[in-house]
């Protein structure tokens, strides 16, 4: 396997569903302006997944929230925050109940793409319900 | 508070403005308003815009009405900031658009109560209202009718909140529509799963165990043929010989306006009660605002 340095303090977040891992660090705002490095391993063999993707982001702590909107792209993720090269905290994500400009409205006709307002939606059953034009989206039709 | 979507409320809250409708209705309700309503239409209503004002009149409220055409709009002001400055000149706003959401949008700007005269394709929560108002005064009750909905069921502005409302009510709905015109799957699950809902869907023109059938406009632009479009029309045209096995006690009702969905002699049968529908809006809008004022001032 191809290795990527241990990172001293920072996330790791194990278990992105393969070829999401550049997706996630996107909806973490996470880009070459991070402090300390980033790594992006993709395709790693895994036993549960067949295949995942993994992230290292050095110096920087994933707070709760960002954890969550993690596993619209990649349900099944570990979130682990590492201090002085210790895992000081291991978090299983969890679908959010609402998202707050993450993603714009699918809904061409919804008023969110020609005014400009927050972009909110309500989780439903399974779906995501837009605060504005009432309709359902999965959570992939929001993100991409 | 405001009006902007079935969704938001619930049976109980209803059945308050439909009793309190009735109370309107019948003139027991001597309550005056030194307030303005402004109505807001963003795209062209006849029924909607003049009965409200109408309620609005009848509550000894003034109205002011904006048309978009001559205002800063067209100058490219947003829309959140010309409701914002319209909200210093009236105390309830009611406000049509083309694009679903606004009136949402509207509402989460502004302080005053906002009530949704219709966005898009989502709601028309006040039409709804007005439905099951005078399903409840023809018929006495809402739950366990069977209540056939007929005609173009996916643009519809009023099928979403009506379904929604009536499933509330655990009406038995039938869905009857032209190929590619059925209503929204979405919502038939959501009605389903929300209020266990009982929803058939078929495919001929009869209504013999109906005891209210709702027609819905076809329109023509829908079609990208126009012969489709006229056979269409004429197939799902109300007629009279439909109406020969159905209950005696049958309702027809309709949003209206109607323009080739129900043959001319159907208005002189006294299963029809569009026009009362169409005459329980004043009273009913009055409800609406007397509620969301009432509601502002208790709180
Ligand atoms: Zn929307």
């Amino acid at each position: 396997m191809l290795n990527v340095e241990a990172i001293e303090n920072g996330t790791v977040i194990d278990h992105i569903r393969a070829g999401k891992g550049k997706k996630v660090l996107e909806m973490l705002g996470i880009n070459e302006n991070n402090a300390g490095r980033v790594a992006l391993v993709m395709n790693v063999p895994s036993k549960r997944l067949n295949k995942k993707d993994i992230v290292k982001i050095e110096g920087a702590f994933v707070n709760e929230e960002q954890t969550n909107l993690v596993a619209l792209i990649s349900p099944k993720s570990t979130i682990n925050i590492i201090k002085n090269g210790k895992v000081i905290e291991k978090r299983e994500v969890e679908i959010p109940n609402a998202l707050k400009n993450v993603g714009n409205c699918p809904n061409p006709n919804c008023i969110t793409n020609t005014e400009h307002a927050e972009k909110i939606f309500e989780k439903e059953e399974s779906k995501f319900r837009c605060h504005y034009c009432e309709r359902c989206f999965a959570a992939e039709e929001l993100v991409g | 508070m405001n009006l902007i979507s079935i969704r938001d409320l619930d049976k109980k809250e209803i059945e308050k403005i439909l009793d309190l409708s009735e109370e309107m209705a019948a003139g027991k309700i001597k309550r005056k308003y030194d307030k303005i309503l402004a109505t807001l239409f963003f795209e062209p209503s006849t029924r909607t815009r003049l009965s409200f004002q109408a309620a609005a009149l009848r509550l000894g409220m003034s109205y002011l009405d904006f048309s978009p055409e001559t205002s800063s709009l067209k100058k490219g002001e947003t829309f959140t900031d010309t409701i914002k400055v319209i909200s210093g000149y009236a105390d309830v706003l009611v406000i049509r658009h083309p694009k679903e959401g606004t009136a949402r949008l509207a509402g989460d700007a502004i302080e005053k109560p906002v009530i949704n005269g219709g966005d898009g394709g989502n709601q028309h929560p006040t039409q709804t209202l007005i439905d099951l108002f005078t399903i409840r005064k023809t018929k006495g009750k809402i739950s366990n009718l069977n209540v056939s909905l007929l005609g173009d069921l996916k643009h519809a502005r009023t099928m979403q909140s009506l379904v929604y409302a009536l499933a509330m009510f655990g009406a038995k709905i039938t869905l009857i529509s032209p190929k590619g015109l059925e209503l929204d799957p979405t919502l038939i699950k959501e009605v389903e799963e929300k209020f266990d809902a009982k929803i058939k869907t078929k495919s001929e023109l009869s209504f013999n165990d109906a005891d209210v059938l709702y027609v819905c406009r076809i329109q023509e632009e829908r079609f990208a043929d126009p012969y489709e479009a006229k056979r269409i029309k004429e197939q799902f045209m109300l007629k009279s010989e439909h109406l020969k096995n159905t209950k005696k006690d049958l309702v027809i009702l309709s949003p209206l306006p109607k323009i080739n969905e129900i043959s001319h002699e159907i208005d002189a049968n006294n299963k029809a009660k569009y026009f009362e529908q169409a005459h329980y809006g004043v009273p009913v809008r009055m409800a609406i605002i007397d509620y969301l004022l009432g509601r502002q001032t208790r709180n």
